[in-house]
């Protein structure tokens, strides 16, 4: 056997409720042991890990590749490499690129794109109906079979109950799992931001709270009703997480994520009409942020990328014209660690938030113990630098933290015992 | 990430953009108040120009179409002494699918001092402020329901000169508040002058549920909202509010805050009526109250071309300063 | 350097005016002030008249040549004259004359109002340094200052002259 040989590295596994130093043995891909040598063989490669953090691979319940079809947005190549050097191993991409990731073709298409690039691994998600124009099902289990590990509809409306009701009975028959957005089109159409005083302020039109909400109430009843394997994409609202609360104390299992940008930043970030704070779902209230931190610190709320490259003209222009979206897999794990730093989060919530959880969700084991596989980040907690272009692997330079300076880097991600980045 | 207000004003505090009343000084307002008056008492003379801004070119940059609008700032620009040029981009350009920032670019290359410029988002004066070169003075004629600046100190002015000041008194603005970027410019304004009270009047659906924040307090009743009011402001109904079911009908709307004789009865009998034009007749006011004695309508007209004659003025000299302070740098 | 008493000179000076409209006739004059030293001096010279012209007064803000160097004053108070000035015959008063632009401004703003009969120019000051081609037809005082040297009027109650 030939040994990677990680030295001193402070192992933090919410998983195995691991927090300590030590030594760790990685060969053909998992690890061998922790703590202690192996009986035999030789060490291939050495790195010293004093002073830095092995994490549990981050793993992304939802971003934005722009690969099929958006060019001028990013390739898979960029996009999966800025994730690996936010701290991501794997991520969920959303199925909202050109073509629509409808069909199986298209599905077979973003994997063998990722495999090439061989950064991040991209768990494709399937498209819940055809086009995602919300009307007729989408060939859910073919798609689930070329590789799609759940289906989502992104903030796409479904046309009314009896499809979402449909759509769920259906996945529901083959345990295939449903990414569901909560956006309820008629009361969120025409708006860019949060609906309070802010927007009432700048004259903008608003997305009430109950564009969330209402949806919210359709999917979960429905999803009550069909018995679907549930998980609630990108939420914002306080009220949400009340809503997601009371049905998993009725025995629901349900599960949820909220945007990253969303736990660090509030509707008041738009004074200024600043585009690149032009997100969907929008940035909330104060009230709604601290929500989601508590539910983040509870362990009932995982934390996605929601990732969404743009080039420069498209949000170089009035705020309710760009395109919505921030870029967001670069210094992804520096910029959620500001959470820590701030007090807001315990180390373990924010771990657990954004791998622990994830993992479960989509099924999957991520864990630094013996015998898992290697999917593993090595993270220097100390190092600070101001964010300049150059530091950006993504195309998308609508980044929140350009120009900032940050605490903390990824050095090291591995994947299946590889190292990646 | 920049205060909205902060963008149009140089170190030493002048305007170099004119694109909302939100965060100007009383100082600053009053400064415009008051070159808007010497400006009207030269639009009483026969020649009706200053050659002030001799030499400058001034664009009207008009995304949306506002044949009114665009006129006053034609005419203020030509009486300033400056050349004017009129686009009419609602259709020409973007209609094409050039974007806000190419044509601007192309615009640039024609020499401007000034733009003026309506647009249908809020926000796109600032942004075409930030975004251009900064010795382009930016004059916001209005940006989707954000702000109409130039509209409420044309409004302050009229108040001033038929009350003496906004200083003390009780102001009502009613109607459509929440698409109302004329309402918002007004109201920040109108506080920072001095007005005791600033009140919103209107139905739930047309007034924004966090206008308390803006420093409106809002009535849903005229009768109490009127009481001892010294202006009344009525804003101008859009017949697509009856579509988007905001409304029910011009005719109930008419019914329950149309002003009336017997409505304005409720306001101070010295109270003075107005209203941003162009007014419908029927709907949001009576013609006996638009004609008659306490109404101020067609004055404020008139001091609209003086107001606008002095932003500019004050917009393209705070310019002219950056301009000089870069050259001796 | 000794400054002249401003009183006797408005005195000799509102005597001056007086023969001046006497002899060529004025009928009617308005007596134009320029803004804000010009005005004092215009009321005070009123006053000598016995009160009987017209005083009116004139912002130059608007004519200035040098509003690309300068920007607009912030202290605009606007001009206050008649509807019109045609066929009137202006006296033309200001506190100080220098390089001449002021007065060419004035010129070009009171033409604005109107066609004048005539323009007479009253100085109450004459500190040299002309750039244009400009002169008083009656003055009160000339004076020649050293570099860097300024000349302050206040008023309008007392007026007096410092330097600066």
């Amino acid at each position: 056997m030939r040994y990677l040989h990680i030295q001193n590295a402070r192992i933090i596994d919410p998983a195995s409720q691991t927090d300590t130093i030590a030594d760790v043995f990685v060969a053909n891909g998992a690890i061998r042991t922790i703590g202690r040598r192996p009986d035999a063989g030789e060490i291939e490669e050495t790195i010293d890990a004093t002073g830095l953090w092995l994490l549990p691979g981050l793993i992304d319940l939802g971003g934005h590749l722009p690969e099929p079809g958006f060019p001028q947005k990013g390739t898979m190549a960029s996009e999966t490499k800025a994730a690996c050097a936010g701290g991501f191993t794997h991520i969920c991409s959303l199925p909202d690129t050109k073509p629509v990731a409808d069909t199986s073709a298209v599905i077979k298409l973003i994997e063998e794109k990722a495999a090439k690039a061989g950064y991040a691994r991209v768990l494709p998600l399937g498209a819940m109906t055809q086009g995602l124009a919300g009307e007729q099902l989408a060939n859910m289990v073919t798609l689930f079979e070329a590789g799609a590990v759940a289906l989502s509809n992104v903030r796409q409306p479904i046309r009314d109950s009896y499809v979402l009701r449909r759509l769920m009975e259906y996945a529901a028959t083959y345990d295939i799992p449903l990414f569901l957005n909560a956006n309820d089109l008629s009361l969120s159409d025409g708006g860019c931001m949060h609906e309070g005083p802010v927007a009432t302020r700048m004259g903008l039109p608003g997305i009430p709270e109950t564009a969330e909400t209402i949806a919210l109430a359709q999917i979960l009843l429905l999803a009550e009703q069909t018995g679907v394997r549930a998980h609630i994409s990108q939420v914002s609202c306080g009220r949400s997480i009340r809503m997601i609360t009371d049905a998993r104390q009725r025995g629901m299992r349900i599960s949820a994520d909220t945007p990253l940008a969303n736990l660090l930043y509030t509707d008041a970030q738009v004074t200024g009409y600043n585009s690149l704070y032009n997100v969907q779902p929008p940035l909330r209230s104060e009230a709604d942020r601290q929500a989601l931190i508590a539910a983040v610190a509870a362990g009932d709320l995982a934390i996605s990328s929601n990732h969404r490259p743009h080039e420069i003209a498209a949000k170089k222009a009035p705020f309710s014209d760009a395109e919505s979206g921030m870029s967001q897999y670069d210094c992804f794990l520096p910029m959620a660690m500001t959470l820590v730093s701030a007090g807001e989060l315990s180390l373990d919530a924010l771990i657990n938030a954004v791998s622990v959880l994830p993992a479960q969700i989509l099924g999957m084991a991520q864990s630094v113990q013996e015998n898992s596989a290697f999917n593993a980040v090595l993270f220097d907690p100390e190092t600070e630098r101001t964010i300049t272009a150059r530091d950006l692997n993504s195309r998308g330079h609508n980044h929140p933290a350009l120009g900032r300076s940050l605490k903390g880097q990824v050095q090291r991600v591995f994947i299946d015992g590889q190292q990646i980045c | 990430m920049t205060d909205p207000s902060k963008v149009q004003l140089t170190e030493d505090g002048r305007l170099k953009h004119f694109l909302t009343t939100e965060g100007l000084s009383k100082d600053l307002l009053t400064e415009i108040l008051d070159t808007a008056d010497s400006f009207i008492s030269t639009q009483e003379r026969a020649v009706k120009t200053v050659p002030l801004l001799r030499g400058k070119t001034v664009v009207n940059l008009f995304f949306e179409n506002s044949t009114r609008t665009r006129s006053t700032f034609e005419l203020a620009a030509k009486r300033l002494s400056a050349d004017i040029l009129n686009l009419d981009i609602a259709r020409s350009a973007t209609s094409k699918g050039e974007t806000l920032m190419d044509t601007l670019w192309n615009l640039e290359a024609m020499y401007s001092d000034m733009f003026v410029v309506r647009h249908a988002d809020s926000g796109a004066a600032h942004f075409i402020a930030e975004q251009v070169t900064p010795n382009v003075a930016i004059i916001n004629a209005g940006d989707g329901r954000h702000a109409h600046p130039t509209q409420a100190m044309l409004d302050m002015l009229t108040i001033r000169r038929h009350k003496d000041s906004i200083e003390g008194k009780v102001v009502a603005i009613v109607g459509d508040i929440l698409h109302s970027r004329v309402a918002r410019s007004q109201i920040y304004a109108l506080r920072t002058l001095g007005a005791a009270e600033v009140r919103v009047i209107g139905p739930g659906t047309l007034l924004p549920r966090d206008i308390e924040g803006m420093g409106a307090k809002p009535f849903y009743d005229m009768k109490q909202g009127l009481a001892d009011c010294d202006v009344v402001i009525m804003l101008r109904l859009q017949k697509e509010r009856m579509q988007n079911a905001l409304l029910p009908s011009e005719s109930e709307f008419f019914k329950l805050y149309g002003l009336t004789e017997e409505k304005l009865a409720f306001a101070r009998p010295d109270a003075i009526v107005m209203h941003p034009g162009p007014i419908n007749r029927g709907v949001e006011i009576e013609s006996a109250v638009a004609d008659g004695n306490q109404s101020v309508i067609l004055n404020q007209v008139s001091y609209g071309i003086a107001v606008r004659m002095a932003v500019m003025a004050m917009a393209m000299s705070g310019q002219q300063t950056l301009i000089n302070s870069e050259e001796n740098a | 350097m000794n400054l002249p008493d401003i009183e006797q000179v408005c005195h000799r000076l509102a005597g001056d005016l007086q023969e001046m409209i006497r002899n060529e006739g004025l009928e009617d004059p308005l007596l134009v002030g320029i803004r804000t030293g010009g005005v004092w001096v215009a009321e005070r010279l009123q006053k000598a008249l016995n009160g009987s012209s017209e005083v009116a007064s004139l912002d130059i803000s608007f004519y200035r040549d040098d509003f690309t160097r300068h920007g607009l004053h912030p202290k605009v108070q606007g001009s206050e004259l008649p509807d019109t000035v045609e066929d009137r015959h202006i006296i033309l008063i200001d506190d100080v004359i220098m390089s001449g632009r002021t007065i060419r401004a004035a010129m070009n703003e009171l033409f604005d109002y109107g066609r004048p009969a005539s323009i007479h120019l009253i100085c109450l000051l004459d500190i040299g340094r002309r750039e244009l081609p400009v002169q008083p037809d009656l003055c009160g005082a000339r004076l020649t200052l050293e570099e860097g040297q300024l000349v302050k009027l206040s008023g309008p109650e007392p007026l007096e002259l410092s330097l600066a």
